[in-house]
């Protein structure tokens, strides 16, 4: 008797926790879900993505409470933690490193209502949406002041692997370079890492060694910057501002800005009229751009770059012909500019950058 | 100095062998209490996050025996090994190196070899990780070097292999140079349980790969308890001198126990590739090659323990990703948690085989009740039967 | 081109001396007996509270001591686990290291984003820093110069001092060196908490001489590393700098390879530290009889005082 009566009262219970929830959703705030690759603790890629849902939900003053997943393995795991999100009513989720790819797609296919953004990768789907940021115009910038910085004529880039997003970052940084000063040389050292302090701080005094004297980095950690401080050598931050790392080395940083993307994904949602193009932004959409520049720089070099930087985010191509390959053979003709699809599969060094590009014949 | 002192129990106790993990989990229940209070949270919500909620639904079972499932098969080889007295540490490179193997096979025969495609993957991934433990049972056999160490630098070689392959030769020439390789077709993946009509499994991604694990447990039980050959090689690793003597060779035991553990992890390297990746790329390192080490430990090296232990992890593992989500507790408090579960599952076990007495006036102890020698306590199945 | 090799071997000692730092900790610690796989987890522990306390406004001297203690305390309990409780050596070693290395990311969230107010700094020996070749070993910062002292200490300590001699008979044979009324358990405590001392010493190296911030998992896995160099070294300390160096140094020549464009390809150099470990230790392990000399018989298993 005293059993059934608590039986009914919990499933009375139950069944009103469910139509409150029914009638509640309408003026609750949406869920949305940010599945993160590092920590957030890295001071880099992942840090700069969470600087970035911070940002999206003040803008949304409470009309979207986020979720975030860290430190998730690219391999079977994704998937299990993605659709755990979807399924626990998050209508948006943002899969921010390449490798979720095929799981963010796999789980789309079960969750048609749940939008879902992928950071840097290339296969879309009806609710998955590719967003990307054009972090060579950056690396073209920051190319520019090493170009004036550089005593040497040497450039270096610490790498992590040989992927287009990686290569073509190396190309601008160099373009930027050669057009201030057209003997310049860039030298790159691939680690075949995206995180060991130690082999990054290694690969930066392999480069100084060869006479390098400004470096920049592909890779998650701020080793090389502080490899730059303690040589007497120059340096970039990468993703996120470093100038706090290495203050004397420290030319600028190329940062990665996901605040704004966030913020108009949430409110597109909010909308009901989620975002559905891709989005591959850059300096025009206020993605990234290249920040906290180092009073030494000389006056001219800040107003290369400034002028450089109005252009970009005036919608010219970083891209754009003349632009020669390694061996010297035209690759882009004057006036022609690479398209997306080719920037976006890039496998070739431009002229100026030393070394053959891996699985390059 | 304390009132306490430990004394050897004369066989290991029983009730102990069910209290100690009884106790452990109390002392976690305790240590958590306190965790999670000092960070505001509801004790009892983040306990019921962590251990009952990532399970409590067929799709969570489905990831908790997937996630169980490679841990279980590795740690029962790793098992084996070590009761050889060998340390197979590099179980995580044998794992990479088996789903290449398979990897090769699919890509390369996806369109010709039909139903046969997925048995000879499985054949060629355990034949892959057998290779790769051989380069380290050669060696320690043949030239004396420390299986410790070289078969975790081959993990980190192994790696390099898999990275040169998804850039270079087996890239999928459609993946805008990402490293990739195709998407397996459905000829060389596991099928899934809810393809086979239990409907019950529908949308989960538990495949017949678990087959494997599932038949390995008693196999791996028959061999270390029941055969003359599991029984030499557990004397070759604890008295080395008394198997020489009884025709049994140290080497043998190296090749048997790197072999052993090479081919399960081969396997666990084929389910992943042929099941939930279903392709092979650079960033596949589950670090189920480690983990299992801590399996086999847990299970103290008894195989009907290992399955145990590799439900304990993958439940630790859901558990933490769960209070991430629900509670968004970060990643590092799980690890905080995983880490003291462990450190008081282990102190606890001492129970098992000592009992705590009171300690007399002067402190020494006079009776022992049973003497043993320090090297023999890892003898086959001690503490278990 | 420049061909001087100088930048490639002060590479490889930067490199070098926190390895050799925690390897010759945890030597000591495997000569008592006890092989104790927490190094990773010790070593971020030890970084991470010299980085706080250097962050509060301590000096070098207060941050390293904070950074040892650190690290001992994690060797404590691996300590009290493994000898008080004879908890399975290799489960408590790799447990301490995710209970570190959670320890350490949860604290460690307050402490990103900033750059060390106070770091260690090279103090080079006038006239010989400038040395073409060696010259580096002469351009260390205070934490190197004790490394290298310290091989030659550890080294003293264990083959021509009392102590040490008892450390290793107990590492030999606890029961042995028990019936000759050693206190095991309480050398083998010793022996413990100086291998975590020596983690704490080389996590507050990468904090504070190396990368000169906080970043979750600075380590990158070189306490493995370090690990691996005992092995290779046969529990003799020279040989440990001896691999701490050919580690540190194939690496940077793998990296230094790539600036003067030889076209192997990176993955192959990038493995290149790992097969070279191989090989060496391979050579230098078929003398057999040398081995068996220097391994400490009683290694990895739990000796219970009270039998």
């Amino acid at each position: 008797m005293k059993r059934s009566t608590f039986l009914g009262a919990a499933v009375v219970s139950v069944a009103m926790a469910g139509m409150g929830l029914g009638i509640a959703t309408a003026a609750e705030p949406i869920k949305a879900a940010f599945v993160y690759v590092g920590p957030v603790g890295d001071g880099g890629w992942t840090y700069a993505h969470d600087l970035g849902r911070k940002a999206m939900e003040k803008a949304l003053g409470g009309k979207v409470v986020s979720t975030i997943v860290e430190n998730v393995p690219e391999s079977g795991d994704a998937e299990r933690v993605i659709r755990d999100l979807a399924a626990k009513g998050n209508k948006l989720i943002f899969t921010t490193s390449f490798g979720y790819m095929d799981s963010t797609l796999k789980v789309a296919k079960s969750f048609p209502k749940v939008e879902f953004y992928h950071a840097t990768g290339f296969k879309s789907a009806p609710n998955v949406t590719i967003y990307n940021s054009r972090m060579y115009e950056p690396a073209y910038l920051a190319g520019i002041i090493a170009g004036h910085m550089s005593k040497s004529g040497k450039l270096g880039v610490v790498a992590s692997f040989p992927i287009p997003e990686v290569v073509r970052n190396i190309n601008a940084y160099t373009m930027g370079a050669r057009m201030v000063n057209p003997a310049i040389t860039t030298k790159v050292v691939w680690v075949s890492t995206w995180y060991d302090p130690t082999k990054e701080r290694q690969a930066a005094e392999a480069l100084i060694g060869q006479g390098v004297d400004v470096l920049i980095q592909n890779t998650d950690s701020s080793a090389p910057l502080q490899a730059a401080q303690d040589k007497g050598v120059y340096a970039f931050g990468w993703d996120s501002d470093m100038t706090a790392y290495g203050p004397k080395a420290h030319l600028a940083s190329a940062i990665e800005i996901w605040g704004g993307y966030y913020t108009k994904a949430a409110e597109a949602a909010v909308a009901g009229k989620p975002l559905k193009q891709t989005v591959w932004g850059g300096i025009k959409e206020g993605m990234n751009d290249l920040v906290s520049i180092n009073p030494i720089v000389p006056e001219a070099a800040r107003k290369q770059v400034a002028d450089k930087r109005a252009e970009i985010a005036g919608g010219k191509l970083v891209f754009t012909g003349p632009i020669k390959g390694q061996d010297g053979t035209m690759k882009v003709a004057a006036g022609k500019s690479l398209t997306d699809k080719e920037i976006d599969s890039i496998n070739w060094y431009v002229e100026g950058v030393e070394g053959q590009l891996p699985g390059q014949k | 100095m304390i009132g306490f002192e430990l004394v050897r129990r004369a066989a290991p106790s029983r009730h102990m062998q069910v209290l100690a993990p009884v106790q452990a989990v109390l002392l976690t229940l305790l240590a958590g209490l306190a965790l999670f209070a000092a960070l505001g949270q509801d004790p009892l919500r983040a306990f019921h996050e962590f251990f009952i909620a990532p399970v409590s639904s067929a799709n969570g079972l489905s990831e908790w025996l997937l996630k169980a499932s490679p841990l279980c098969l590795i740690g029962l080889g790793l098992a084996v090994a070590y009761r050889a007295n060998v340390w197979n540490i590099g179980a995580e490179g044998q794992m990479y190196i088996g789903g290449v193997c398979a990897t090769g096979l699919a890509i390369h025969f996806q369109d010709s070899w039909g139903p046969f495609l997925l048995p000879a993957m499985i054949v060629a991934g355990a034949l892959g990780g057998m290779f790769w433990a051989s380069i380290t049972a050669l060696c320690r056999a043949r030239f004396n070097a420390s299986e410790i160490l070289v078969s975790l630098m081959l993990t980190y070689v192994a790696n390099m292999v898999v990275k040169y392959l998804v850039f270079g030769p087996w890239q999928d020439p459609q993946a805008n140079n990402f490293p990739l390789t195709v998407e397996f077709q459905d000829d060389a993946l596991f099928p899934l349980f809810a393809a086979l009509g239990w409907e019950w499994f529908e949308g989960a991604r538990l495949n017949l790969s678990i087959v494997i694990t599932l038949v390995a447990i008693p196999l791996a039980w028959f061999f270390c308890e029941r055969t003359f050959a599991g029984f030499q090689l557990a004397v070759a690793g604890v008295a080395p001198a008394a198997a020489r003597y009884a025709g049994f060779s140290a080497p043998r035991a190296v090749w048997v126990a790197m072999l052993a553990s090479g081919g399960a992890a081969g396997l666990a390297g084929v389910s992943e590739v042929a099941g939930p990746i279903g392709q092979l790329n650079d960033r596949w390192t589950p670090e189920y090659g480690f983990t299992a080490i801590i399996v086999a430990a847990l299970a103290r090296l008894n195989p009907l323990a290992v399955p145990f232990a590799a439900l304990l992890m993958a439940l630790l593992y859901l558990g933490g990703e769960s209070v991430q989500i629900e509670l968004q507790l970060p990643k590092s408090i799980s690890q905080v948690f995983q880490g003291l579960l462990l450190m008081f599952l282990l102190g606890s076990e001492v129970l098992v085989r000592f009992r705590l007495r009171r300690r007399r006036e002067g402190g020494s102890v006079q009776a022992t009740e049973r003497s043993v020698d320090a090297g023999a306590r890892r003898s086959p199945g001690e503490g278990q039967r | 081109m420049s061909l001087s090799i100088t930048p490639l071997v002060a590479s490889a000692i930067a490199a070098a001396i926190p390895l050799l730092i925690a390897a010759l900790g945890e030597l000591v610690t495997e000569r008592a007996g006890l092989l104790n796989l927490g190094v990773e987890g010790m070593m971020l522990l030890g970084a991470l509270a010299a980085f706080a306390a250097i962050t509060h406004g301590a000096g070098l001297p207060v941050a390293l001591l904070a950074g040892m203690l650190a690290g001992a305390a994690g060797a404590l309990v691996y300590g009290f686990l493994t000898i008080s409780l004879q908890a399975s050596q290799v489960a408590t070693g790799l447990s301490l290291t995710i209970l570190g290395t959670g320890i350490s990311s949860f604290i460690g969230r307050g402490y990103v984003g900033y750059r060390a107010p106070e770091t260690f700094e090279p103090l080079p020996i006038p006239g010989l820093a400038t040395i073409p070749g060696i010259g580096p070993l002469f351009e260390l910062n205070v934490l190197g110069y004790a490394a290298v002292l310290a091989i030659g200490a550890v080294w003293y300590f264990l083959q021509r001092s009392r102590w040490g001699l008892e450390l290793r008979s107990v590492g030999e044979s606890p029961s042995v060196a028990r019936s000759l009324g050693l206190k095991v358990n309480r050398i083998r405590y010793a022996a413990v908490l100086f291998g975590g001392a020596m983690a704490g010493t080389a996590g507050t190296y990468y904090a504070l001489a190396q990368l000169k911030m906080w970043q979750e998992g600075l380590t990158s896995g070189n306490g493995w590393i370090a690990l691996a160099l005992v092995v290779f070294a046969t529990w003799r300390p020279a040989r440990v700098a001896i691999g701490a160096l050919l580690f540190g140094g194939v690496t940077a020549l793998g990296l230094w390879l790539q600036t003067v464009g030889v076209g192997v390809s990176t993955f192959a150099l990038a493995s290149l530290p790992y097969v070279a470990t191989i090989l060496v230790l391979v050579s230098i392990s078929a003398d057999r009889q040398a081995l068996r000399r220097h391994a400490p018989a009683a290694l990895g298993k739990p000796f219970f005082d009270g039998d």
